[in-house]
């Protein structure tokens, strides 16, 4: 399609340059004529319409529902996260944010949602882009033909950081799908450092709790992204900050910062050791 | 058909000519001092029009360059996200809405008259209350952002983001700022449809019309049909805001694409309504420069009508991504695809007069030939993102800013800047200089493209659109830095443009008459111009008259055509028929005034107050306003003349005074209405968008309004409009009680009507808060009656211009257009209560 617009942009072109630098009288009035309706009709539309036989050839495969069976995933859209439900057999849903496990080679069905704007849900690497919109349910399926980690983001404007809505996309064996989805069934490990507990301890007295859910603990809140494991995945914040202590103590004391007009409170008030203490229980939950 | 008259075989004796010209000066004197600004001019008052509209391209441009900075590296705080949020809403609603559409109208208001033949434009009011509407809203928008409360939910608006996340008064300026921007929009499209169809020379047939004519024509009429889904939009949104009817909140049964679906039925036209006006400067610079005619003169009108009909029926493209059934991604992608051919058509049209004729090197087609490498390359784009799998990549990414980019800025601003080049020598009668023009080109045409080129590969690579910022290793890096630095190379070239305009030109000669040596109408005034437009209103019978008109210019300069002289020291023009363009009426045109400032100033008052939800002053605004545009009309239209006809020259005679459909003030009515009954339509889609979205519209069993009120109110509303339409024969045929008892039943019956109606739901108890049916009925009765009471005004004000002896059984302008008002009102009345009431019989 590239190539074919520029080829067409070049046989425009030369052709103005060569009409403005031809002399009169070397072009007839039914000459004119035959460029107007050759240019301007004929050719376009034959162009077009073979555009159009070529490029909406794949819609009915790229809307058709997943096969029966297939792996159901709901994500939904919030300012300025994703929240991701593994719609599994079982009675236990997974549960999880900002980060999204598929098996290479087997049909996924994404069913999108919001409860808040429209936000749009796109991994360029591996499909188009579908809305999120309020009292709405999209639908987007695909089957991922590459192992590798792969960006999303959301698409829509969606408010102050939209720009800071991200996730990621981790391919994978099979095998390896099974056991980390097993992993993220399983509640949460229990701390095992003095420093973790301390954390923990932090956790739950500052009531993080009200918000986010540690599967496993008291903390049961479901406003904010699930934590249980939140230490496994490839990022924090929604794509915008690296797994590791130092971002998490950014985040909980600078959240402003680091998220424009984000729901969560800045806990920069607490003492640097309780926050130091919470990265550290945070990034174990792995 | 009689055959056209010639210009007189002798020139009048000099004195004579002497005496005229002293006499046509006098009646357009521009006024001075301080009272300038009461000038209603269409010169004067496009002038300002203009140089707003590029004061708000380079705030917009500001905005841009600001946008390109915080995008320079990643993860930069250069701009806060908010700060940032409110640039981009801004930049793309001012380069929308108070630029691009603008100064279309303004660069037609401006040259209209001198295109036509025509000493001006028909409401000359009208367009200095547009352009203060304009300038006013302009203003507010503009000014908001350093209070840090500009609007931030983009210039698409999409709700819920803007109906329940974002407090502060932000979304409302956007909402009301703009409807009272689109008013003013609307009224210029009158004036130009008008001026298009009546104000043309005698003997400019209709395939004589000005290439540019046609195309202002085109755009103005889209206008008409797409501007009033934006305001009932608006309407919806701001009522949503202010009083929690929830049309757009799926918690209350509304659903936030039914804006999408408003929105883009403006926002799609809308691209077309910027570009048909710039390709028109093109077909007439290219003729110009190719010295000889057009080629595909008529291809050229019809692919401008076809473009106007399609553009219609595109606008699900900008949708895609919703979720919306296969067969529309197919149906959209191929009606977005057919555009081209119309698009293409043009192109050739202009290419193939190239080919034929000797070109001229110069600067306006230096940026032509700029236009159409840009522009091309964005219609390919164009074809591309039309494509629906194709679209599910590229939809919001920086591919679509290239895109658009490249069809605006190739579409309508290099146009623009080669019309600037083209046109200024009739502005003050001094050329651009070339040399700053060259310069400023290449500066431009590099920069552009260094800037926007790579956005196609950033958005392919993935970089969302609308981003305040981005992480660094996506490779996006390097790709933004060099499109930061193209953006500040265009704004010089544009810089060197802007101060080219400005530049002192005190000691730089007058240009001479006709410097390009151009063939069509506008070129025939001196340089520098004289207030009056034309000397005398010339007979055509030629699309190129300058070229193929022997002694053309003499015979206007001479005073040998119509109207070469103002007897009675009063503005005058000519109006023509529809189609052939036979002289009908001499029509008398107001002067300097500041109503429309004030006029402008109140109702500015009415959205302004609106927007900080200060309900009182807004209302007492608007009355206020109400008021003086009563006074406005009462003292400036429909005057009845001292005599009923006069010799315009040549031995013809021209009534002073017509009304009905040979009045151009019937025709402004009539194109008016169009609009607001288009407003209403989209309302009444709204309905019936909740009815095929949802199974509880309307719910089962049905709340209300009932049939017992709503049909009470169909009866009665039909009895006004018949006493109406009544009142208008029983003046004409001069039975004063009749009329006025008529006239006043009707009145009564209106008012009881609106009653009737708006009883309806509110015995049944309809809460529009409560679910988006009763708001959907509401909004409904609410807007019928609101144009009822317009309606009963305007019987009212018969009565008084009857008894004031303002209005006679022969001058009966007003009561035959309040008819033809009540028409339309009639219609709306009915179609409100057959959905109300009928429809939910049917669902």
């Amino acid at each position: 399609m590239t190539g074919g617009a520029i080829v067409i942009w070049i046989a425009v072109i030369a052709l103005a340059i060569h009409a403005f630098r031809a002399r009169p009288g070397s072009h007839s009035g039914r000459h004119a004529n035959y460029l107007i309706l050759g240019g301007g009709a004929i050719v376009p539309t034959i162009v077009l319409t073979a555009l159009l036989i070529y490029g909406l050839a794949p819609i009915p495969a790229l809307l058709a529902p997943a096969p029966e069976g297939s792996l159901k995933i709901a994500v939904s859209g919030e300012q300025w996260w994703w929240r991701v439900r593994y719609e599994t057999s079982d009675a236990d849903a997974v549960v999880l944010a900002n980060e999204i496990h598929l098996p290479v080679g087997e049909p996924v069905e994404f069913r999108l949602e919001s409860p808040d704007v429209i936000h749009s849900f796109w991994i360029p690497a591996l499909g188009g882009k579908v809305d999120m919109i309020p009292g709405r349910v999209n639908r987007l399926s695909l089957t991922p033909t590459k192992i590798g980690v792969f960006r999303g983001a959301c698409a829509e404007y969606c408010g102050t950081s939209h720009a800071l809505m991200s996730f990621y996309v981790r391919v994978e064996e099979k095998a390896a799908f099974d056991r980390w989805l097993m992993r993220q069934r399983a509640t949460a490990l229990p701390p095992s450092t003095p420093l973790a507990k301390r954390g923990q301890a932090s956790f739950l007295a500052n009531g993080c709790g009200a918000c986010h859910a540690i599967r496993g603990t008291p903390a049961d809140g479901v406003v904010g992204p699930d934590l249980t494991h939140v230490g496994s995945r490839l990022s924090i914040g929604a794509g915008i900050l690296p797994n590791k202590p130092k971002a998490f103590v950014h985040w909980i004391a600078r959240t402003d910062q680091a998220k424009p007009g984000v729901l969560m409170p800045a806990f920069g008030m607490l003492p640097k050791a309780d926050i130091e203490a919470l990265a550290v229980y945070l990034e174990g939950l792995r | 058909m009689s055959i056209d008259p010639g210009p007189l075989t002798a020139a009048p004796p000099e004195e004579v000519q002497r005496a005229q010209t002293e006499r046509l000066l006098e009646a357009w004197k521009q006024p001075t001092g301080w009272r300038y600004w009461s000038a209603v001019n269409n010169s004067v008052v496009g002038l300002w029009y203009v140089a707003m509209t590029f004061f708000f391209l380079l705030f917009g441009g500001v905005l841009a360059l600001l946008m390109r900075l915080q995008l320079a590296r990643p993860n930069n705080d250069f701009l806060s996200a908010d700060l940032y949020n409110q640039a981009f809403t801004v930049h793309g609603s001012v380069m929308m809405f108070l630029f691009a559409i603008p100064i279309f109208e303004a660069i037609a208001v401006m040259f209209l008259p001198q295109m036509l033949g025509a000493r001006e434009l028909p409401f000359p009011r009208l367009s200095a209350f547009g352009f203060w509407c304009f300038l006013l809203g302009g203003i507010f928008l503009c000014g908001s952002i350093f209070f840090d409360a500009a609007p931030r939910g983009g210039w698409f608006m999409y709700p819920p983001l803007t109906s329940k996340y974002q407090s502060g008064i932000g979304a409302d300026i956007w909402l009301l700022g703009f409807s009272f921007i689109e008013i003013a929009a609307i009224a210029a499209a009158v004036e130009i449809i008008i001026g298009a169809l009546k104000t043309r020379p005698p003997g400019m047939r209709i395939n004589l019309i000005p290439l540019y004519i046609w195309y202002v024509l085109v755009a103005a009429a889209m206008i008409l049909f797409a501007f009033p889904p934006l305001i009932a939009g608006s309407l919806l949104l701001e009522v949503e805001r202010a009083f929690h009817w929830p049309f757009f909140d799926p918690a209350g049964g509304g659903d936030p694409l039914l804006w999408q679906h408003l929105f883009w039925l403006f926002g799609h036209p809308e691209v077309y309504i910027i570009f048909l006006p710039s390709v028109a400067l093109m077909a007439m610079i290219v003729p110009t420069f190719a010295q000889r005619p057009i080629v595909g003169y008529g291809w050229i009108v019809l692919a401008a009508v076809g473009i106007g009909f399609l553009s219609f029926g595109l606008w699900v493209h900008h949708m895609f991504t919703t979720g919306l059934p296969g067969i529309s991604l197919g149906l959209f992608s191929a009606a977005s695809e057919a555009v081209a051919i119309p698009t293409g058509v043009q192109i050739f049209c202009f290419i193939a007069t190239l080919a034929a004729g000797r070109t001229v090197r110069s600067v306006p087609m230096l940026y032509a030939f700029g236009s159409l490498v840009i522009f091309v390359l964005g219609g390919l784009t164009g074809v591309m993102v039309a494509v629906a799998p194709f679209n599910f990549q590229a939809h919001d990414t920086f591919f679509v800013v290239a895109h658009l980019h490249y069809v605006l800025i190739g579409g309508a601003l290099f146009p623009i800047l080669a019309g600037c080049y083209y046109f200024f020598p009739l502005i003050n009668g001094k050329k651009l200089s070339d040399k700053l023009g060259k310069i400023a080109f290449w500066l431009a045409f590099t920069g552009f493209n260094v800037a926007f080129l790579p956005m196609h590969l950033t958005g392919l690579r993935g970089m969302p659109r609308r981003v305040f910022t981005y992480q660094a290793g996506l490779g996006f890096d390097a790709l933004n830095l060099v499109s930061t630095v193209g953006a500040f190379i265009l704004a010089a070239g544009l810089a060197i443009v802007f101060w080219d305009m400005v530049r002192p030109k005190k000691k730089q000669s007058y240009s001479e008459r006709n410097p390009w040596n151009a063939g069509t109408l506008e070129w025939t005034q001196e340089m520098p111009g004289k207030p009056w437009g034309m000397r005398s209103i010339p007979e055509i019978d030629s699309r190129y008259p300058l070229w193929e008109q022997p002694n053309f210019l003499r015979d206007v300069d001479e005073g040998r055509f119509y109207l070469a002289d103002a007897e009675e020291g009063k503005r005058e023009s000519i109006l023509t028929s529809v189609i052939d363009a036979r002289p009908e009426q001499c029509l008398r045109l107001p002067g300097p005034t500041f109503i429309t400032l004030w006029a402008a100033l109140t109702m500015g008052g009415f959205f302004i107050f609106g927007t900080f939800s200060l309900w009182w002053p807004s209302l007492l605004s608007l009355l206020a306003s109400l008021a003086i545009i009563i006074y406005w009309l009462w003292t400036g239209t429909a005057l009845i003349p001292e005599k009923a006809e006069k010799d315009v020259g040549l031995g013809l005679k021209l009534p002073l005074y017509l009304s009905g459909p040979e009045s151009a003030g019937w025709w402004a009515m009539f194109i008016t209405m169009l609009a607001v009954l288009t407003a209403f339509i989209s309302l009444v889609f709204g309905y019936f968008f909740f009815w095929t979205v949802r199974a509880d519209f309307p719910p089962d069993p049905v709340p209300g309004p009932g049939h017992f009120w709503p049909l009470v109110a169909a009866l009665l509303l039909l009895g006004a409009w018949a006493q109406t339409v009544l009142a208008r024969r029983w003046n004409r045929n001069d039975h004063a009680s009749a009329f006025y008892t008529g006239l006043l039943l009707g009145s009564i019956l209106a008012i009881a009507g609106g009653a009737a109606l708006l009883a309806g739901p509110w015995v049944t108890q309809l809460d529009p808060t409560s679910h988006v049916y009763p708001a959907t009925v509401w909004i409904l009765v609410t807007w019928t009656t609101f144009q009822i009471l317009i309606g009963v005004i305007m019987q009212l004000y018969c009565i008084a211009r009857r008894v004031a002896g303002r209005m006679t059984a022969r001058y009966d302008i007003d009561i035959r257009n309040v008819a033809l008002y009540w028409h339309f009102t009639a219609f709306t009345a009915v179609v409100t209560v057959a959905v109300i009431a009928g429809f939910p019989l049917v669902a």
